[in-house]
C-alpha cells in the first residue's frame, strides 16, 4: 500500500513531496522505494523545470506517454515544444537534436532501444562526440541519448545488443549505465547537466525494478559525479565488475558465494567512459583477483579494457588470471532456452568467482 | 587636397588616368557619408593588414598606398537577373534586383579575394604545405558572397567540406583560413580541425563537415533552436548536388516542413558529386522540386544578384512558411578535391566554357564597367591588393607555429572531469583532461 502510494505521488511535482515522504516515514522504518522508471521520470521532470533549454525528443515520447513509459506526464507538464514526437527515422532527428545542441539548446534525444542508434551512429560519433575537438572548443555538444541498451526477453538478434563497448571506445563522448533508481536519478540528472554527449545506457528489464532510495536522492539538486564507480558491496577474496542489470546478478552471486567462504567486491562501474580505473585497480589490488561481467557480446568489449587495464596498473598484484563473463558469441537466438545460453546467469559468475579462487566446481556439478 | 593628389601619384605609376578625373573619385570618396556601411567597412578593413582608420586621410601615405578609394556610392542600381528564376510550389521572387555602386564594387572584391585565396591554395597543396583533403570553392564565389548579402550574423550557416570561401563571408581572416589548411596555432580551429573543419560559432557559422550529407539534419536543428529560442532568424544548410540523394536529408525536410522551421536548404549543384556527374546519380536532378511538398526555387548560382535575391525571398519565406530549398546552379573548376583532376570525366571544353561564359567575377567586372561604376585599372588594382593580401596572409601563416604537444589533449570534452587520456604508448605519454 506505501509502495502504491509512493508511485503515485511520485506523478505529481516533486514540491509536494517533502509533507509526504515524511508522513510516509514516520511510519515506516524502511527507506522509501521507487522503480528506475520513476526515477528516471522524475529526473526528466526535474532537469526540464530546471532549465528551460532542456527538451526532450523522440519516438513516442509524447502523446504515447513514452514507449516504456519513461517520459510519462511530461508531455501534459511541459508542452508540445519542449517534448517532441518524431517520425520513425533516427537520422534525422540525431542529426536534428546534434545541431539543435550547436546553437546552444539542452536536447535529451530517445532511441527507442539503442539497437535503432546504429541509423544515427554516424551523428553521434561524428557530428556530436567529435566537435569540440575537431573546432577547438567553439562548438561544444551539450545533448544526452538515452534509451534501452542490451538484451530484454526474447526479442531476438536484431533488437538484443549491448552498445556499450562501441560508444565508450569512442573518445569525446560520455557513457552512463545505471543499475538502480539511485544510479538512474544521479546519473540522468549529471548527464543533462553535462556541457559534453553522453550516451545514456538503460535497461528495459529494470525499468519495472523498485529499489530504495533515501531523501537525499529525491532532492531536486542530487546529482552523481561521471566518472565514479560505487562499491555496491565491500569483499576482501575477489573483485566483480557489472554494470546495468549485471550488477543485480552479481550481487546475487556474491550473495551465494558468502556462503561458501569467498567474499566478493562487488563495483556498479556506473560510467563506462570514463571508466573509473583507480577504483577498479585499488579494488584488485586488495582481492588480488577480478571477474569482469557484462551483457554484450565478448570481443572487444567492455571486460577487455578493464581486463587491459588491470595488466597495465597492477600486474604485480594479480593471483589468478582475469576471467570475463560476457553475452555468448553469437547473435541473441528466440528460443527461450538458447537466450539463457546466451546471456550471463547467476551461476556463470559463480563458476568464474570460484576459478579465480581456485575452487572450481566440475562441470557437471552446476548442470 | 593638391598635396593629397601629389602623394598618391608619387607612390603609383607614372601611366595612370587623367589627373582630373582621378580627383573626382578622390573627391567623392573623401566625403563619405558619416553613417556606417557594412559592407564598405568590411571591404575598407581588408585593404590594410595592419591597423585601419576611419577616414580615408589619415595615415596618409599609407592610406594612400595601401587603399583605393572605392565607390561609396549606395544610390539605387537596378538590375535584371541573368536568367529568371523558376519556382516549385510557390511564387518566384522578380529578376528585378536593386544594387548599387558600393555594393557591386565589395561582391568584385570579395569574390576576387576567394578566387585567389582558393588559387593560392591549389599552390600550398602542391608544395605540400597543406595535407589530407582539400575541397576548392573557385569558380561557386558567388553562392558565398550573394547569401552573405542578404543575411545578418543572426542567421546560421552550415555546409560541408567546401568551406574555406563560406568561412571567409562570414568573417574569417585569410590568416585563420591559410593557418588552418596548414596546422598552424593561428589557425581558425587551432590546427585541429583542417580544411574540413572551420567554424566560426560567434558569427554564426557551423562548419565545416566531412561527412556528405549530415549537415542538412544539423541545419535542421539550428533552425529548430533558432524557431525554440525565438531568435526571428533562419539556417540555411548548403549541400551539393551530390549529397541532394542522402536520406537523412528527406528525414530533416519532413521534421522541419512538419514543425515549421525556419530552414532554408542550399543545393549547390555544381553538377558533379566528386566524380559522378548528376544524371548517373539523381533519378530527377531537378534537386528544387526533389522537397515536393517543400517549395523550391532554381538559381543562376553564378550570378551574386540572383543569389542575394533569392536568399533574401527565401528567409522572408521561411520565417513565415517552414523550409525552402534553394538550387544554385553553379560550377566548380577544380575538380572535387586535390587528388581529382576533374577532368577525367568532364571535358576541358566544357570547363573553359563555364569560365567564359558565366565566371561570377567576370559577370561582375562587366557589370561595373558597362556602369562606369570603376575603370578596369581600377578592377585590376583591387585584384592585385587582393593577391598581395593573401600572399601576406601566407608568408605569416608560415611563419606561425605548430600546435604545442599538449594540444593533443586539450578540448576531447568541455568539462573533461579530470579524467586521463592516453598516448599512442600509454606507459609513456598520458594527460589529465581539464
Amino acid at each position: 500500500m506505501l509502495a502504491t502510494a509512493s508511485q503515485r505521488i511520485l506523478g505529481q511535482s516533486f514540491q509536494n513531496i517533502r509533507p509526504a515522504v515524511s508522513v510516509l516515514r514516520s511510519y515506516s522504518s524502511a527507506a522509501k522505494q521507487i522503480t528506475v522508471r520513476d526515477a528516471l521520470n522524475s529526473a526528466l521532470d526535474e532537469e526540464m523545470s530546471a532549465d528551460p533549454k532542456v527538451f526532450l525528443m523522440g519516438e513516442e515520447v509524447g502523446e504515447y506517454q513514452g514507449a516504456y513509459k519513461i517520459t510519462k506526464g511530461l508531455l501534459e507538464k511541459y508542452g508540445p515544444e519542449r517534448v517532441l514526437d518524431t517520425p520513425i527515422t533516427e537520422a534525422g532527428f540525431t542529426g536534428i537534436g546534434v545541431g539543435a545542441a550547436y546553437y546552444g539548446l539542452k536536447p535529451v534525444v530517445e532511441f527507442m532501444t539503442f539497437n535503432f542508434s546504429m541509423q544515427a551512429i554516424d551523428h553521434i560519433i561524428n557530428s556530436a562526440a567529435k566537435s569540440n575537438y575537431m573546432s577547438a572548443g567553439q562548438i561544444s555538444v551539450p545533448i544526452v541519448f538515452r534509451g534501452p541498451n542490451g538484451a530484454a526477453a526474447g526479442v531476438g538478434a536484431q533488437h538484443s545488443q549491448c552498445y556499450a563497448s562501441w560508444y565508450a571506445s569512442c573518445p569525446g563522448l560520455k557513457v552512463l549505465s545505471p543499475y538502480n533508481s539511485e544510479d538512474a536519478r544521479g546519473l540522468l540528472k549529471a548527464a543533462i547537466r553535462d556541457p559534453d554527449p553522453v550516451v545514456f545506457l538503460e535497461n528495459e528489464l529494470l525499468y519495472g525494478e523498485s529499489f530504495p532510495v533515501s531523501d537525499e536522492v529525491l532532492d531536486s539538486s542530487f546529482c552523481l559525479p561521471i566518472g565514479k564507480a560505487k562499491i555496491e558491496r565491500e569483499g576482501k577474496d575477489v573483485t566483480i565488475t557489472a554494470f546495468s542489470k549485471m550488477v543485480g546478478y552479481a550481487l546475487k552471486a556474491a550473495e551465494i558465494l558468502e556462503k561458501d567462504g569467498i567474499y566478493a567486491e562487488v563495483i556498479n562501474l556506473r560510467s563506462i567512459r570514463p571508466l573509473d580505473r583507480s577504483t577498479i585497480n585499488a579494488s584488485v589490488r586488495k582481492t588480488n583477483r577480478l571477474i569482469t561481467v557484462e551483457e554484450g557480446f565478448p570481443q572487444h568489449g567492455v571486460g577487455a579494457e578493464i581486463c587491459a587495464s588491470v595488466v597495465e596498473e597492477s600486474f604485480a598484484y594479480l593471483d589468478a588470471p582475469v576471467e570475463r563473463i560476457a553475452g555468448a558469441d553469437v547473435p541473441m537466438p528466440y528460443a527461450a532456452n538458447l537466450e539463457r545460453l546466451a546471456v550471463p546467469q547467476i551461476e556463470d559468475i559463480i563458476r568464474a568467482a570460484k576459478r579465480a579462487c581456485y575452487r572450481s566446481v566440475p562441470l557437471a556439478a552446476t548442470a | 587636397m593638391p598635396t593629397l593628389l601629389s602623394a598618391w601619384f608619387n607612390s603609383h605609376q607614372p601611366n595612370l588616368h587623367p589627373p582630373s578625373f582621378y580627383s573626382l573619385s578622390l573627391f567623392r570618396s573623401s566625403h563619405p557619408p558619416p553613417s556606417p556601411n557594412p559592407t564598405l567597412a568590411m571591404a575598407l578593413s581588408r585593404f590594410a593588414s595592419s591597423s585601419r582608420s576611419g577616414s580615408l586621410l589619415k595615415p596618409l601615405s599609407s592610406a594612400i598606398s595601401l587603399r583605393r578609394p572605392i565607390s561609396t556610392d549606395t544610390t539605387p542600381i537596378t538590375l535584371e537577373t541573368s536568367v529568371p528564376f523558376t519556382a516549385h510550389q510557390c511564387e518566384a521572387p522578380s529578376r528585378t534586383v536593386q544594387t548599387s555602386a558600393n555594393e557591386l564594387l565589395t561582391f568584385f572584391r570579395d569574390m576576387a579575394l576567394m578566387r585567389r585565396m582558393e588559387i593560392a591554395a591549389d599552390s600550398l597543396y602542391k608544395a605540400k604545405l597543406i595535407r589530407g583533403f582539400c575541397h576548392l570553392y573557385d569558380g561557386q564565389e558567388a553562392v558565398a558572397v550573394g547569401m552573405e548579402a542578404a543575411l545578418t550574423k543572426k542567421d546560421c550557416i552550415i555546409t560541408a567540406y567546401r568551406d574555406h570561401c563560406t568561412f571567409m563571408a562570414r568573417g574569417g581572416t585569410l590568416l585563420e583560413v591559410f593557418a588552418e589548411l596548414m596546422g598552424r596555432q593561428a589557425g581558425c580551429s587551432r590546427g585541429k580541425g583542417g580544411s574540413m573543419h572551420f567554424y566560426k560559432k560567434d558569427s554564426n557559422f557551423y562548419g565545416g563537415h566531412g561527412i556528405v550529407g549530415a549537415q542538412v539534419p544539423l541545419g535542421c536543428g539550428l533552425a529548430f533552436a533558432q524557431k525554440y529560442s525565438k531568435d526571428e532568424a533562419v539556417t540555411f544548410a548548403l549541400y551539393g548536388d551530390g549529397a541532394a540523394n542522402q536520406g537523412q536529408l528527406f528525414e530533416a525536410l519532413n521534421i522541419s516542413a512538419l514543425w515549421d522551421l525556419p530552414a532554408i536548404l542550399v543545393c549547390e549543384n555544381n553538377h558533379y558529386g566528386m566524380g559522378t556527374a548528376e544524371w548517373r546519380a539523381a533519378k530527377s536532378p531537378a534537386y528544387y522540386k526533389r522537397g515536393d511538398y517543400a517549395p523550391g526555387l532554381k538559381v543562376d548560382g553564378m550570378d551574386v544578384l540572383a543569389v542575394k535575391q533569392a536568399c533574401t525571398f527565401a528567409k522572408e519565406h521561411a520565417l513565415k512558411n517552414g523550409p525552402i530549398i534553394l538550387e544554385m546552379d553553379t560550377y566548380r573548376y577544380h575538380g572535387h578535391s586535390m587528388s581529382d583532376p576533374g577532368s577525367t570525366y568532364r571535358t576541358r571544353d566544357e570547363i573553359t566554357g563555364v569560365r567564359q561564359e558565366r565566371d561570377p567575377i567576370e559577370r561582375i567586372r562587366k557589370l561595373i564597367l558597362s556602369h562606369d561604376l570603376a575603370t578596369e585599372k581600377e578592377l585590376k588594382d583591387i585584384e592585385k591588393e587582393v593577391r598581395k593580401e593573401v600572399d601576406d596572409a601566407i608568408a605569416q601563416a608560415k611563419e606561425n607555429p605548430v600546435p604545442e604537444s599538449s594540444e593533443l589533449f586539450t578540448n576531447v570534452y568541455a568539462k573533461g572531469l579530470g579524467v586521463e587520456s592516453f598516448g599512442a604508448d600509454r606507459k609513456e605519454v598520458r594527460a589529465t583532461l581539464p
